[in-house]
């Protein structure tokens, strides 16, 4: 699990340009909304493309980004459920 | 009286600010670590830069550079403060990039992030957001930078609705691309930096063709 994280953890800094963020002060359960990284709805539709470019995962119904991309972990744990990771 | 305070112009890896030559990279440099390079150079931390589009970045950092050492937004009533500006490439570069991420019908991933920046306005969105701005905005799109068209636009709004005005041109498109912003006060304010110039065509003019840029 945790090496998922990590992978993902890169791969959002990278394709959100997020260049001003430290991934060493990112952990597995940062808000990835909000306080924490600071992501807006735009970067959202953009993870739903991360998770179908990467993992072929498709979120058929946007709703359910509240709950799988709470953070870091929630990410990686929905990817495993699904069979990805 | 309307009077341009200050103005900033960014081309060939350069920036200049009231006709003098503050900043320049390498003219190797791509546009992307020009632009990076010249945010560095401001001192500023706006992390939403970095997902911005190249003409947001020029946009944004132009007036940035302009604003720099300038007491205008400190001036001006935020819901008075108008943004207009113009270019020739609309937003043609990022309608380059978002095609090009659709073209492959293999390997379709349309990215929403590139997709926001395809309409040329949404400069003045970054701009509007960065300092809260809420004041009249118009973006024209014309085959060059044409004085007489801000000017008058520019008076109109400053004359009804708006008490200061970002006003400009900023256009890329390939490797070619130019901003040139000044800042508009109605009425003189005591800003020990500002330059004291009329708002006219013969003035921008005069300004946009004043600094002299090495090569």
């Amino acid at each position: 699990m945790d090496a998922l994280i990590e992978k993902l953890k890169k791969q959002i800094i990278e394709q959100l340009n997020l260049a001003e963020v430290n991934p060493d002060e990112v952990s597995a359960d940062s808000p990835l909304f909000g306080e924490g990284l600071g992501l807006d709805s735009i970067d959202a539709l953009e993870l739903i493309v991360l998770l179908e470019k990467h993992y072929g995962i498709k979120i058929e119904d946007p709703k359910d980004g509240k709950v799988i991309f709470q953070s870091l972990r929630t990410m990686a744990e929905y990817i495993k459920a699904q069979g990805k990771g | 009286m309307n009077i341009i305070t200050s103005y900033a112009h960014i081309k060939h890896h350069q920036v200049a600010v009231n006709g003098e030559l503050i900043f320049k990279t390498e003219p190797t440099h791509s546009l992307s670590e020009f632009l990076s390079e010249a945010y560095k150079s401001l001192g500023i931390s706006y992390p939403k830069f970095h997902k911005m589009d190249a003409q947001c970045k020029l946009g944004l950092l132009c007036t940035e550079f302009a604003l720099q050492h300038n007491a205008f937004l400190t001036n001006a009533p935020l819901n008075k403060t108008a943004i207009i500006l113009s270019n020739s490439a609309s937003s043609l570069e990022t309608d380059r990039q978002y095609q090009a991420s659709i073209a492959d019908k293999l390997n379709y991933f349309p990215s929403p992030t590139v997709f926001v920046y395809t309409l040329p306005n949404i400069v003045i969105g970054e701009i509007a957001i960065k300092h809260k701005l809420t004041g009249e905005n118009a973006f024209f799109v014309a085959e060059k930078m044409d004085a007489q068209l801000l000017v008058n636009y520019a008076e109109i709004l400053l004359n009804q609705y708006a008490e200061a005005a970002i006003v400009g041109w900023v256009d890329v498109d390939g490797d070619n691309y130019e901003a040139f912003i000044f800042l508009v006060e109605n009425g003189e304010y005591l800003n020990k930096n500002a330059i004291f110039k009329p708002l006219n065509q013969s003035t921008v003019n005069q300004l946009y063709n004043q600094t002299s840029w090495t090569h």
